[in-house]
């Protein structure tokens, strides 16, 4: 496999009123496990059921209720971890965080602080062509998610909906290895895409599935360097953590507008405070939450209910054997195989299922250039348009292959091609038989645009003069041709032949 | 036949096969002495009508041949259980009306085995006592009594151990977290083991501490225990912590030879300030066992020392987490709240006075042990002196011993009211011979041996290895057969 080389990009600097800042950056994204089952109690997980429907005794923490581990969460976390190049831990532990909220029934939240499932892996966090940046993960670990308060529909009342009380979360944890608002995006990006590839979370991040918790501050330009070298967090300055973003564009806002907080707090000699603030997106800013000294004691300890988590090597094996091509291996080889540009393969490896459409016309159509540009132009944009996904298009990859084919053979033109691929799209069938029937075959016969040619440029002499001074004038001579062929005629002999008897008129 | 509540699980079920009794005569026997023993305060939810429908349904079975082992049996069930559509409270006004929609494992597995429910049995609350005295419903009162003086039939499971000792049903289950099954049955004359770690399946059983709770049968012989104890444990999938392993036929084990057979006699639990009395029939149940062919070796148990403390740091912090889903939201009891109160009003009120003192002193505990700056220095010491206990009892047995032969309590049943204003530690001390069985995870059993000098009874308890409870109560057995046990409170209710 061929793997491209990239250079890492520049950190985003920000100039304060006396010092230019840097940003470090970590985020804990808390990837929602794609089960159908919840993490320990069996319960459903589908989304947007009725309130409190999907709830066990378990969920509920009804008096004598024990967990048991859904084995296809594990699965899910541990294949997750290999789809980032991370270490397994083949023994694991659950832990107990205590607290109390009425959406927790349990009083506790079972996770893992002490032996997480996963260990050490990386995301390579593409920014543009040939500039990435390798974000390290520190680890992956397994937990139960809350339910939901609703504090809006009464004005004296808190509801409480269970629904997603036990639904199985993989919380994915990376060092400070994000350098701005954008690379933070990217990082979220690059992971969900990882993650719908692997299928182990939809990331669908207006539901909640995948939301982020991003730990921002600032430093002078030098200090991250120290901190790589030794690893030694002194030397970076104090963070704080914007909890629980949906959104790309809210995580680039808030961190934006929190690097210019603790900014404005520093170049003023003050101190910034370790705490955990909330970003609110109507008036884009960050609000403390609790400050350090509020922090909750979450009293963590071996959760008694369930016994230490082991697994076999043999298993993680099997799992390891099953995982799919994964994005950057599939871009290289898109690059290298069809001789993509790092863009195209980037646009059309974004989504697993454009990958594969893409690659499934390429391979009828024998053409990976013209595949992608008719993928990527003519089909996304037109989907596009109407809000469709490549799962709903109208046009099938062996329809298209179809219309590049007959591009190809140069049995229609571009512009030809445009007008069939329109047809198919709207009323479907097959492009070789629509452009038969439908007399929209290119007249490459050039004995008949010879004939067109010779009459047009003897209808028009005193074009024919103008043209002669100015060659940008055969245009209007190539136009005549083409309508009176009724645009079938292959530009490219049209282009030949009016320039060959303009320089013989 | 008269006294049938007097009847033993052997006894009855062998009557009933032979057609001599029928199960609605024996629950109607029984359900006549709990009505007449209100003054024990034993059964603090009754099911009469339960009780009789199934009996009759056990009526239906047992004549058509077609009786499983527990069949027709009237049984007691500590409230600690989830039984379904009946009040299971943990003795707690914390759970205040509530009545699950499931049953839990084990009583499930005794009502699938024919067993007849009577009603739910007193307790200390949340299982945390060795008195019975924390109880929302008031104590239990043990059927002995010296003069006139009510004595406590202990804790936690004191009103099984009293329904038992009283002949108010033929057996009940108990729980033991520290010692609720063992030292409740020496205090009243019966018969209490708590099998393995994992043997019984917790679910369904309101938590306590969760790396200790086990359910087991509290009975008025050793057979019974056999019998009921295979009708109770087995695996369940549904919790993580069950054991799956096959469940041998103990009854079937009792032989009485324990020939060749190795007792250790462990020194460290020869206690300064022990009284004679128990001192000596220690040496008396070690004669016995000698009398019956096995080995009496001393065998150390050096850490036995730090269990008590260490049982007292692990069970609050695990009760500290346990115990954080009674907040009023969803079952049970939630305080009364005044206008403008919040969620953390709501919190702090309805455990204020939904929980007793006893349980509040253990929450508090156990959130202490816990917190950021102490875990390690209590929680994670406390584990580690677990490992330590845990690895002497292996290298006994390792060694060869087959059982370990205690005391089962420091003393014989106390007096009601005694302990009130006595340091917690105190009664604490109760648990001192029992809970390193419990931070080990091995089967204990304890089985009545005499009478002190004031007639009270006094228990012994035997200690086995890991998942050998048909061995246990084997050699428990011989101890019974040797002691010649009969003695029964006189009747004063």
């Amino acid at each position: 496999m061929l793997d491209l080389t990239y250079e890492t990009p520049k950190p985003k600097v920000i100039a304060g009123a006396k010092y230019d800042w840097e940003l470090v950056i970590g985020m804990e994204v808390h990837a929602q496990v794609a089960s159908q089952a919840k993490l320990f109690s069996g319960a459903s997980t589908r989304f947007g059921a009725e309130p409190n429907s999907n709830v066990s005794f378990i969920d509920a923490a009804m008096p004598g209720m024990l967990p048991v581990i859904n084995e296809y969460c594990i699965e899910q976390a541990v294949r997750t971890g290999l789809g980032l190049k991370a270490a397994i831990n083949l023994k694991s532990a659950f832990d107990r965080k205590n607290y109390f909220y009425p959406d927790l029934p349990q009083g506790y939240q079972i996770s893992q602080l002490y032996h997480p499932l996963v260990g050490e892996g990386e995301i390579l966090v593409d920014m543009e062509p040939g500039i990435a940046r390798l974000v390290r993960i520190e680890r992956i670990h397994v937990e139960q998610d809350a339910g939901k308060s609703i504090h809006d529909m009464d004005p004296n009342m808190s509801f409480v909906d269970l629904n997603r009380t036990g639904v199985a979360l993989m919380e994915i944890v990376s060092r400070p290895d994000i350098r701005g608002p954008e690379e933070a995006a990217a990082y979220v990006t690059k992971l969900r895409q990882i993650l719908r590839y692997l299928g182990t979370c939809d990331g669908n991040m207006q539901n909640g599935n995948l939301r982020a918790d991003v730990n921002v501050s600032v430093c002078r330009p030098g200090q991250y360097e120290k901190y790589q070298e030794t690893q030694d967090f002194s030397h970076l300055g104090t963070r704080c953590e914007i909890k629980n973003m949906n959104s790309m564009r809210f995580i680039q806002m808030a961190i934006d507008y929190e690097a210019k907080r603790q900014i404005a707090i520093l170049e003023a000699g003050g101190k910034v405070d370790q705490e955990t603030r909330l970003y609110d997106p109507d008036k884009n800013e960050t609000r403390s939450m609790r400050s350090k000294e509020e922090a909750h004691d979450y009293r963590y300890f071996p959760d008694p209910d369930l016994l230490p988590l082991e697994i076999e090597q043999a298993w993680v094996d099997d799992i390891k054997a099953s995982l799919p091509e994964l994005p950057d291996a599939k871009k290289a080889r898109f690059v290298g195989d069809f001789g993509l540009s790092e863009y195209d393969a980037s646009v059309l490896t974004a989504e697993v299922a454009n990958a594969a459409y893409f690659e499934a016309v390429a391979g009828e159509a024998g053409d990976g250039k013209l595949s992608a540009n008719w993928v990527i132009n003519e089909l996304f944009g037109r989907l596009k348009k109407e809000d469709h996904s490549i799962e709903d298009s109208p046009v099938s990859p062996s329809q298209l292959a179809g219309i590049i084919k007959l591009i190809k053979s140069d049995a229609i033109s571009g512009k030809i091609a445009k007008d069939l691929f329109e047809i198919v799209y709207t009323e479907g069938g097959d492009p070789e038989k629509i452009v038969e029937e439908r007399g929209m075959k290119q007249v490459t016969d050039t004995g008949a645009i010879e004939a067109a040619v010779d009459e047009i440029i003897a209808a028009n002499p005193a074009q024919v003069e103008k043209a002669k001074a100015n060659p940008k004038l055969a245009g209007w001579f190539v136009g005549q041709v083409m309508k009176a062929t009724g645009g079938k005629a292959n530009p490219k002999a049209v282009n030949e032949l009016v320039a060959q008897k303009l320089a013989q008129a | 036949m008269s006294d049938l509540n007097k009847l033993m699980l052997a006894g009855a079920r062998d009557a009933l096969r032979k057609g001599d009794v029928t199960s609605v005569e024996l629950t109607e026997a029984c359900l006549a002495q709990i009505e007449a023993a209100d003054e024990l305060n034993a059964f603090v939810h009754k099911t009469p009508e339960i009780a009789l429908e199934q009996a009759k349904a056990a009526d239906v079975r047992i004549k058509a041949g077609d009786a499983p082992k527990m069949c027709g049996l009237p049984i007691g069930i500590k409230d600690l259980f989830c039984t379904r559509g009946v009040a299971s409270q943990a003795a707690s006004r914390i759970l205040e009306g509530f009545k699950p929609e499931y049953e839990s494992t084990v009583s499930g597995k005794l009502l699938d085995a024919g067993a007849v429910m009577l009603g739910k049995l007193n307790m200390d609350e949340f299982a945390m006592g060795s008195s019975n005295e924390t109880s929302v419903y008031g104590n239990a009162v043990n059927p002995w009594k010296v003069d006139d003086r009510q004595l406590t039939p202990g804790g936690s499971s004191g009103g099984s151990a009293s329904a038992v000792a009283a002949d108010l049903c033929l057996a009940a289950t108990g729980t033991d977290t520290g010692g609720s099954i063992r030292q409740p049955a020496a205090f009243t004359g019966i018969t209490g083991i708590k099998p393995t770690y994992g043997r019984c399946s917790r679910w369904g059983i309101v938590a306590f501490a969760s790396s200790l709770d086990q359910a087991g049968p509290m009975t008025k012989d050793v057979r019974d225990a056999a019998i009921m104890l295979e009708a109770m444990c087995g695996h369940d999938p549904k919790d993580s912590t069950s054991a799956d392993l096959a469940v041998p036929d103990f009854e079937a084990m009792l032989t009485g030879d324990i020939k060749g057979k190795t007792i250790g006699i462990p020194r460290e639990y020869r206690m300064d300030g022990m009284p004679e009395e128990i001192e000596r029939l220690w040496q008396k149940g070690a004669d016995m066992l000698r009398d019956a062919g096995a080995r009496i070796v001393d065998i150390s148990l050096p850490h036995t020392k730090y269990a008590l403390p260490a049982y007292y740091v692990i069970a609050p912090a695990e009760a500290s987490s346990n115990l954080a889903r009674y907040d009023g939201v969803r079952y049970g009891r939630r305080a009364k709240l005044a206008q403008g109160d919040g969620i953390t009003e709501m919190y702090e009120k309805t455990r204020a006075e939904g929980f007793g003192h006893e349980v509040q002193r253990r929450v508090m505990v156990g959130t202490y042990v816990l917190s950021a700056g102490f875990y390690d220095a209590y929680y994670n010491r406390a584990r580690k002196v677990r490992t330590l206990i845990k690895r002497d009892f292996e290298e006994a047995f390792a060694a060869g011993v087959d059982a370990i032969l205690t005391p089962a309590t420091p003393s014989a049943a106390f007096g009601l009211g005694e302990m009130v204003d006595a340091d917690p530690v105190q009664m604490y001390l109760n648990d001192v011979f029992t809970v390193t069985v419990n931070l080990a995870g091995l089967p204990g059993v304890a089985v009545p041996a005499g009478l002190d000098s004031k007639g009270l009874p006094l228990g012994l308890q035997l200690i086995g290895r890991p998942w050998e409870e048909g061995d246990l109560l084997n050699t428990a057995y011989a101890i019974e057969q040797a002691a010649g046990f009969v003695a029964k409170p006189s009747k004063w209710w």
